[in-house]
């Protein structure tokens, strides 16, 4: 197992708002250039039965997420996370994220490259 | 200083740069002069830690290759795009020299000076506009419908503004112990996550959300935070006072007013007399002679007689009595005559029964047990929250349905409560501008006020901010009358793709004057119009402060770029070489002044950076209404003129408007212009926001432009495949005024009789000079709705309910 695997991201997709905070903070920190970054959001909208749409947003790694290693080697969240306007963004050990998955639920753990 | 030669600096942001009202806390990471990140300041109470796109991106905002650097002066025709650099010495010398002929020729007041939203820009550009000497300081939109009209009906409703207590007032948030999470916070009309300017900050819901409060929700789309609350009514738009009336309605009924709060606080017991045609408040005076006619009438039902409320002591002229509350009343007059009166209240409660759910789901399309399960929802959660939007100012009925929005939190006591709708004043009483008639950092005498263009027209504009009204104003550009106008300044404003409606009337306008100054960071259409281009400084070069609401912030000057200038320094300038004896020699003095009221020097709130004020200021909350801190006079209240809230207002009684709320149909739909409606089938909402954009700003930033390539039309699943439209393609439309074509986003989230347009959009990467004018004229929705439709009062105009038809596109 590479040491990158070690870390991942969870997500609390329940109060992602779509704003992309986490796309463009990682085209800051990291000097990509759009359209590329590190993490990217999906939109999911359906209409559920009872005749009300339902929006998701799911923020995503990419291949050019490296989890700011630069950044938690010295202690720091990823940027990212640091400044997810909604604060649904964790960056952390993956067993020990694995956990919280079970305290809540519309989550998604995600385990980047 | 870090090793590696970068320096840490802490500010907080106002626009220019994120193009936003501002608030958060920042740490500017600098390197060799150079501004090479910013990030969000964990120990800033307002954002902690977080901060959106547009400040993730200053760094490609900043130095943009396309980015004003230096004054330009136009060479070609108007509109040709033909500029040449000039020195700022040029420019200024340029600008008093035509400015100052204008003002010999004409007069000071034939230059407009037109600003757009709310940025750092109220104070300087009014200290500019009275320093010249005109009092036409100007705000173009249609209506002055941003937040204005609610301000306006918050200030003569109960003295002061209310907005949702999200524990802003404390450096400890939500932890601190004099905070409630609220109940339930009301979102009417807002998609919060991608706006929210207002003093505020839209992810604050999704903290409270997280701490157990539900959500209720008002708006034509579902929107993110609609699909996640507890009850959400999909209304007409347009039709929000029915809506809010039918809330009271439920409200009486039921029993689920605050009767305690009401008998204390409101203007409920005062007589309305009810003999004459109009309706009228019973002043002292009617009843004695020689009584004053700012003191109001009241029953006392124990000895059966009439009493007097003393405006000025805040009290009965009779000791000891609980007033009537409801009731019909003969009274003698003065004048030996007699009247008959009812109490505010059984008039209120009369206003309202008309507004059963039933009626009300009529009007509005919702469901009138949806309409009878939100006012429960609303008047049961303790505490109870309100938070509004820019719907509740953009329809020509926005002071009827301001007030009755209003009127709920007052009929239920959330007000200045802890987790409801706080009383909001800025921070430390620091007035940088006003929102009465009177002066700024200047003052105008009241012969050269008088000539303030809607004055004569409109009671609010005259009484109500000190903007000229922005309809009136371009219809005087081009009938000269009562007097010509002969220059703009504007700064902060892009009146042809964003503010201005109707925007080839604007163009024509500006095209028509004699002299134009256009002061902003980037060529706008607006600007490839003026005469004279100004580089402004985003908030990273300048030094400034803020403080609406909370808290006082200190904006301070970290880098510079090229010869950008703060609009602060510009306009200093310009007001030492227009006024003899300006009183300002640099922003130092002007701030240090502006400050006195907190007691500090500018010096000492930048070492602080930002200040919350203390308990038991008049600045902070709750209760103040109790405590006497409200009132110059520190008499518990309001500051009204009765000192009550006035639920029968003397303001609007005064400027002969309707004293209580009411609906009113918007001047198109399919209720009042049936026969357009055969033509125009859809309901036209406009302003849908995308959070990387500010308004018309931010299409140039490249890692903001990437999140949304194109302008779009929201358009129902259903609707879409009536008209053979397919998601992505473009589609035109188009109604009597105009037409655009945009790209169809076929969505479930909006109803299938309304489409949602944006506006704000233009190319930067187009051709711009005229007449492609950056491609606005394709897509720029303004050019469907119309100018001169302003409400009653002068405030609001049909800027989110007009109609239309939409089609492919073809090719």
């Amino acid at each position: 197992m590479s040491k990158s695997n070690k870390n991942g991201m969870l997500i609390d997709y329940e109060y992602c708002t779509g704003c992309f905070s986490c796309t463009v903070a990682c085209c800051q920190e990291n000097g990509w250039e759009a359209p590329l970054s590190g993490m990217k959001v999906m939109e999911i909208v359906q209409d559920l039965p009872k005749d009300k749409a339902y929006l998701t947003f799911l923020p995503f790694p990419t291949e050019l997420c490296v989890l700011c290693n630069h950044r938690t080697r010295q202690g720091l969240d990823p940027a990212c996370v640091k400044h997810c306007m909604a604060n649904c963004l964790t960056y952390g050990p993956l067993k020990e994220l694995a956990g919280e998955l079970e305290k809540k639920p519309r989550m998604v753990l995600w385990s980047p490259r | 200083m870090k090793e590696d030669g970068v320096k840490i600096i802490k500010t907080t942001t106002w626009s220019p740069g994120p193009g936003c009202h501002g608030g958060c806390g920042i740490l500017v990471h600098v390197k060799d002069d150079k501004v090479i990140k910013v990030e969000g300041d964990p120990d800033h109470p307002w954002n902690q830690g977080r901060l959106c796109s547009r400040c993730l991106s200053m760094t490609q905002y900043m130095y943009h290759k396309d980015r004003l650097r230096k004054p330009l002066k136009r060479i070609g025709e108007r509109g040709q795009g033909k500029f040449e650099e000039i020195s700022w010495d040029e420019a200024f010398d340029l600008i008093e020299q035509k400015m100052k002929k204008i003002r010999e020729d004409h007069g000071p007041e034939s230059v407009i000076f037109h600003q757009g939203t709310g940025r750092d820009i109220g104070g300087w550009i009014s200290m500019l506009a009275y320093a010249y000497g005109s009092p036409n300081w100007m705000f173009g939109l249609s209506g002055i419908s941003c937040y204005t009209p609610r301000l306006m009906m918050m200030s003569i409703t109960q003295g002061d503004f209310a907005v949702v207590d999200a524990s802003q007032w404390h450096e400890k948030r939500y932890d601190d112990p004099e905070y409630k999470i609220p109940e339930t916070v009301t979102i009417w009309g807002q998609n919060l996550p991608a706006t929210c300017p207002d003093g505020f900050f839209g992810h604050w819901y999704i903290d409270l959300m997280k701490r157990g409060t539900e959500v209720l929700v008002i708006d034509p789309r579902c929107t993110w935070i609609a699909s996640r609350a507890k009850l959400w009514l999909q209304l007409r738009p347009g039709t929000d006072a029915a809506l809010a009336l039918g809330f009271i309605h439920v409200m009486i009924k039921e029993d689920l007013i605050n009767m305690a709060f009401v008998e204390r606080w409101t203007n409920s017991p005062f007589l309305v007399r009810t003999d004459q045609e109009k309706k009228r408040l019973l002043r002292e005076s009617d009843l004695i002679k020689n009584g004053l006619d700012t003191n109001f009438i009241a029953h006392d039902p124990v000895s059966d007689s009439f009493v007097v409320w003393d405006s000025d002591h805040q009290t009965y002229k009779k000791k000891n009595i609980t007033p009537s509350m409801e009731g019909d009343f003969t009274l003698a007059l003065a004048d030996g005559s007699t009247a008959t009166a009812k109490t505010v209240w059984t008039l209120y409660k009369e206003n309202a029964e008309q507004y059963t759910p039933e009626a009300v789901s009529k009007i509005t399309w919702v469901p009138a047990d949806k309409i009878r399960k939100a006012a429960r929802i609303y008047a049961k959660s303790q505490p109870s929250a309100l938070h509004w939007g820019l719907p509740i100012d953009t329809i020509p009925s926005t002071v009827p349905t301001s007030q009755a929005i209003n009127h709920l939190w007052c009929l239920t006591g959330n007000l200045d409560n802890p987790g409801g709708n706080a009383i909001a004043r800025y921070a430390y009483d620091v007035v940088t501008y006003p929102y009465h008639s009177g002066g700024a950092i200047l003052s105008l005498p009241p012969e050269v006020m008088d000539k303030r263009i809607g004055i004569h027209d409109y009671g609010a504009i005259k009484d109500f901010r000190a903007w000229a009204q922005p309809d009136k104003v371009l219809e005087q550009i081009s009938s000269d009358d009562p007097y010509p106008i002969k220059g703009m300044w504007i700064q902060t404003a892009n009146p042809i793709a964003c503010t201005g409606m109707e925007p080839k009337k604007w163009r024509d306008a500006i095209k028509k004057l004699d002299f134009t100054v256009c002061v902003d960071l980037f060529m706008t259409p607006t600007a490839m119009l003026c005469d004279v281009i100004l580089p402004a400084a985003t908030f990273l070069e300048k030094d400034s402060l803020k403080a609406w609401w909370v808290p006082l912030q200190a904006i301070k000057r970290v880098v510079e770029v090229d010869d950008c200038k703060s609009d602060i320094e510009i306009n200093l300038e310009l007001c030492k070489r227009f006024m003899k004896d300006f009183p300002y020699d640099n922003t130092q003095e002007l701030f240090d002044t502006l400050l006195k009221s907190a007691g500090i020097t500018y010096q000492e709130l930048t070492d602080n950076t930002w200040m919350i004020p203390p308990k038991g200021h008049p600045s902070k909350p709750y209760f103040r209404y109790e405590k006497g801190l409200l009132r110059q006079d520190k008499k518990p209240g309001f500051r009204t003129p009765s000192g009550k809230i006035e639920l029968y207002s003397s303001w609007l009684e005064k400027w002969e408007l309707e004293p209580l709320p009411y609906h009113e149909e918007p001047p198109y739909s399919p209720v009042s212009t049936p026969d357009l409606f055969a033509d125009y089938p859809l309901i036209l909402c406009t302003g849908r926001r995308m959070g990387p954009f500010f308004h018309s700003e931010h299409r140039q930033i490249p890692w903001l432009r990437e999140q949304q390539r194109d302008p779009v039309l929201e358009i129902h699943p259903d609707t879409a495949e009536k008209y053979g439209i397919a998601h992505g393609e473009k589609v035109c439309v188009e109604n009597w005024l105009g037409k655009i074509t945009v790209k169809a986003l076929v969505t479930p989230v909006i109803h299938p009789d309304i489409v949602m347009a944006e506006h704000g959009w233009w190319f930067p990467e187009k051709e711009g000079k005229e007449p492609n004018l950056f491609g606005v004229w394709d897509v720029n929705v303004n050019q469907l709705i119309p100018m001169g439709h302003e409400g009653k009062a002068g405030l609001g105009a049909p800027i989110k309910s007009m109609l239309c038809k939409v089609y492919k596109a073809k090719g």
